[in-house]
């Protein structure tokens, strides 16, 4: 599954002017830029510090998901808290585990934080700085035994350098260190603690690269603001998690808001794209009634109307239109999807075109293919409005 | 003999006519008898009707031998694509909704996250308990034989059986839309519908249907279950067992399933390993104990194939069973971590030790309710629910420290494992000393400050 680089390109060219990633690499941070709304959460950027740090090319990261940094002894539950962040929307600051290309492991400060639009307060992108965690360079192998300063085992992570003009040497020493180091191995097996100094790093490079973000994304070409904080929301936009989980349906689908004037579209997925022939922004915000045409039968789009005044699903075949003009029959599946409150909050529509095999290759039936998205929306859909973060 | 009364959960829509021919005292047994011996007009799933008939089956592949990189799971499941099992299990299921096979529509239930720092979920569903009178439930035997004349899973009719579940001995997973069952080279297993759902897809596991196994671990079984968790590869899919004086409903084995797209508040407590097993390329098996949680349970965790994983974790559940502790099992993160739950609430409740507060709220903590999903039947309940009241609950259900630790060398005699305490090697910030815990090894626990 590579998701296409086109959408990766557009991820950045949309929000941001020209020049921005030249600003980005200049501040000479660790860090990758991610896209939530491209089915399998892919990098959109990586800066040329991180794929120094790493070992990798851009070519070799960008499109691909995050997860691809880990390995066997990279913390199961710091993981889960990386993604539990990620469904609430919230920055996290957590050390992990992470693997560079030749497979050597390291421990580093992982900071995230969402980027939203200022617009309607969506998600558009998860910032992620990674800050290299420095242990004393004489450090015990023999884990059961103290350091010798009686200070425990988390200092024995600790770097002792507090002074802040010590940083520019620190992080050109950290460099040297991953890239030089023979003794990591042994001190993988421990968890390690970000000192003072490394998480103030983290926070000064997540609050820099957000201006140069916030600066380059305030120009007259794309008009769209984005900043650190979820300014306003509103009905349109798609929390970042939900967006992940409807990544993961491959089927043709859209998703449209009946509290909404004229119940327009709030989320389309690729292959709904593909199938038409339009781009995300041409049909977010209308009405799916753009797919019919001239030899559509309304006595069909009024069945549907029906069903949907009812809260009742309903499976029709309808002539639909793609962008092109040309026609195709639309097997198509509406239902009604409840939130976390218990009503109605969406309606699902999904779409089979019959010029594709009629038994998908993955062996079920056209109709049990409209209920499978039904249901994989539905368990998205569920947890939707359920309420209260955890601190 | 220490018995509870609870209202019963109909899991199946022909739950109601078993139980109700045995309740009343000896009167209507005999017609129990005869409709098993006529061979039913239900299309159900015993010997009378399984032979002749078709039905999907789901034939999964199975991974003896450890993968190049080590890896048992795919790293990227939660942002890969619905697997093939996923997709049939909720196509089904849906199916099932709109066919009018379950009792009440549980996405019309509220459903809420509590405020606090576990983030405890409660769902307000009036509909799911019966208005019925409650039977009387034995709860001081683990281990109960298996009775055919009470409700069992061979009764369910087809139609309430999504699929079945088995392992192939191909190069990959299978699925064939309409398959003949051949009772003689094998003995099905079979996912159905629960008719009461927690959650979404609420489904039962019932392994080897045919064999009638009572409720209780084997190994070959809790394999079985732990491939369906993997194979699904939904983290929001998790798969719970409880055991006979744990709340389990019928005894008949079975384990289930359901999805809930949150992260669950046993899944965010942290955890001390307890017990290592070294493994190739460090795929090691770790038991840990969860820390700061209401009820004090062990997390199961790694193995070079899932075998390994599977055999610690039943073996230590056969343990248990033997020695009559009844307990729940929740396997979660799509099969990579295994929670083992010993239990007392149902004993306190028989001998009367449950705050009546407690117990009006009619919550039997059972899996999911231990996890951090609670079920609540009263809108007041609902409204009122809190933090405090779930860890309260929970409470009650946790075995103390002193049982606990016999619990732990239940374990360590079934797996094998040495219990140390790896100073180095915990989740938390804070050393937490346990002044109860056998081969405490390192020198630097005097120090700390001791835990409840």
């Amino acid at each position: 599954m590579e998701p296409q680089l086109g959408l990766i390109e557009q991820s950045f060219h949309v929000r941001y002017s020209d020049g921005v990633r030249e600003a980005l690499d200049e501040l000479g941070d660790s860090f990758l830029i991610t896209d939530p709304s491209i089915s399998g959460h892919p990098i959109v950027f990586a800066s040329s510090a991180f794929l120094k740090i790493f070992g990798y090319s851009k070519d070799q990261v960008i499109g691909k998901n995050g997860r691809m940094f880990q390995g066997p002894k990279t913390n199961r539950r710091s993981v889960l808290e990386i993604r539990e962040a990620i469904r609430q929307e919230k920055a996290i600051q957590i050390s992990l585990l992470n693997y560079r290309k030749d497979g050597t492991p390291f421990w580093m400060l992982f900071h995230m934080c969402p980027v939203f639009a200022k617009e309607d307060g969506r998600v558009v992108h998860f910032l992620g700085v990674q800050v290299p965690i420095l242990r004393k360079s004489g450090v015990v192998r023999n884990p059961s035994k103290l350091c010798e300063d009686g200070t425990g085992f988390l200092g024995c992570c600790r770097r002792e350098v507090t002074s802040d003009s010590v940083m520019e040497v620190g992080r050109g020493l950290a460099l040297d260190y991953l890239l030089n180091s023979d003794d990591r191995e042994l001190e993988i097996d421990q968890p390690c603690e970000a000192s003072e100094l490394e998480k103030r790093k983290a926070a000064t490079a997540i609050s820099n690269i957000l201006s140069v973000l916030a600066h380059y994304s305030a120009s007259e070409v794309t008009g769209r603001l984005v900043c650190g904080k979820a300014c306003c929301l509103s009905g349109m936009g798609l929390g970042a998690s939900i967006n992940i989980s409807f990544g993961r349906i491959k089927q043709s689908f859209v998703l449209t808001d009946p509290h909404l004037h004229d119940m327009p579209i709030v989320y389309a997925s690729d292959a709904f794209l593909k199938l038409t022939g339009y781009a995300r922004h041409e049909v977010l915000g209308r009405n799916c009634r753009f797919l019919s045409g001239l030899d559509t039968v309304s006595a069909t789009q009024f069945q549907i109307a029906e069903c949907i005044r009812n809260e009742r699903p309903c499976t029709v075949h309808i002539l639909n239109y793609r962008k092109d003009k040309t026609s195709f029959w639309n097997f198509l599946h509406i239902s009604p999807v409840r939130n976390a409150t218990g009503k109605v909050a969406y309606f699902v529509g999904v779409q089979i075109s019959s010029s594709c095999n009629s038994q998908g290759k993955q062996g079920l039936s056209p109709a049990m293919e409209h209920l499978s998205v039904v249901g994989a929306v539905k368990v998205a859909v569920r947890s939707l409005s359920i309420g209260a973060s955890t601190s | 003999m220490l018995t509870i009364k609870k209202v019963p959960t109909v899991v199946s829509n022909y739950q109601e006519d078993g139980d109700d021919n045995n309740n009343a005292a000896g009167i209507r047994t005999e017609d129990a008898t005869q409709s098993q011996a006529r061979g039913c007009a239900r299309n159900c799933l015993g010997k009378c009707c399984l032979p002749v008939s078709k039905l999907p089956l789901y034939a999964f592949k199975k991974n003896d031998y450890p993968s190049k990189n080590n890896a048992v799971f795919p790293s990227d499941d939660g942002v890969s694509p619905i697997s093939f099992l996923n997709n049939l299990l909720l196509a089904q299921w849906e199916d099932r909704m709109r066919r009018g096979l379950f009792r009440y529509d549980v996405t019309s239930c509220e459903t809420k996250v509590i405020p606090g720092r576990y983030g405890f979920i409660a769902q307000l569903n009036e509909g799911r308990h019966l208005k019925k009178r409650p039977t009387e439930f034995r709860i001081d035997q683990v281990l109960q034989p298996f009775d055919e004349n009470k409700f069992n899973f061979t009764k369910v009719g087809q139609e309430e059986v999504l699929f079945r579940f088995e392992s192939n001995d191909d190069d990959k997973s299978r699925f064939f839309s309409s398959y003949a069952v051949d009772i003689c080279s094998i003995s099905p297993s079979v996912v159905a519908i629960n008719v009461s759902p927690i959650e979404y897809g609420h489904v039962l596991l019932i392994p080897r249907v045919l064999d009638c196994l009572p409720q209780r671990i084997d190994h070959e079984s809790f394999l079985l279950a732990l491939y369906f968790a993997k194979e699904a590869a939904d983290p929001f899919l998790r798969v719970g067992y409880n055991s006979l004086g744990a709340f389990a409903t019928i005894n008949h084995l079975h384990f289930q399933a359901y999805y809930l797209s949150v992260t669950f508040p046993i899944e965010k407590a942290p955890t001390r390993r307890i017990m290592t097993r070294k493994g190739l390329q460090g795929a090691d098996l770790v038991v840990s104990e969860l820390l700061d949680y209401p009820v004090r349970g062990l997390v199961f965790e790694g193995g070079c194939v899932l075998r390994d994983l599977s055999d610690a974790v039943a073996s230590s559940c056969i343990y248990l069973q033997q020695n009559n502790i009844p307990f729940n099992v929740l396997i979660a993160d799509c099969g990579r971590k295994i929670f083992l739950l010993p239990q007392c609430y149902a004993e306190k409740q028989a001998l009367g030790e449950v705050s009546l507060e407690v117990l009006e709220t009619q919550v039997n903590p059972a899996v999911w309710e231990i996890s951090g999903h609670m079920v609540l039947k009263r809108r007041k309940d609902y409204d009122d629910a809190s933090e405090d009241y779930a860890w309260k609950l929970l409470s009650e259900v946790s075995l103390s420290g002193v049982r606990f630790e016999s619990v732990k060398a239940c374990v360590s005699k079934a797996t094998g494992l040495q219990v140390e305490v790896d100073t180095y090697n915990i989740d938390q910030k804070e050393c937490i000393y346990d002044s109860e815990a056998p081969q405490v090894a390192s020198h630097m626990q005097r120090d700390c400050p001791a835990i409840h």
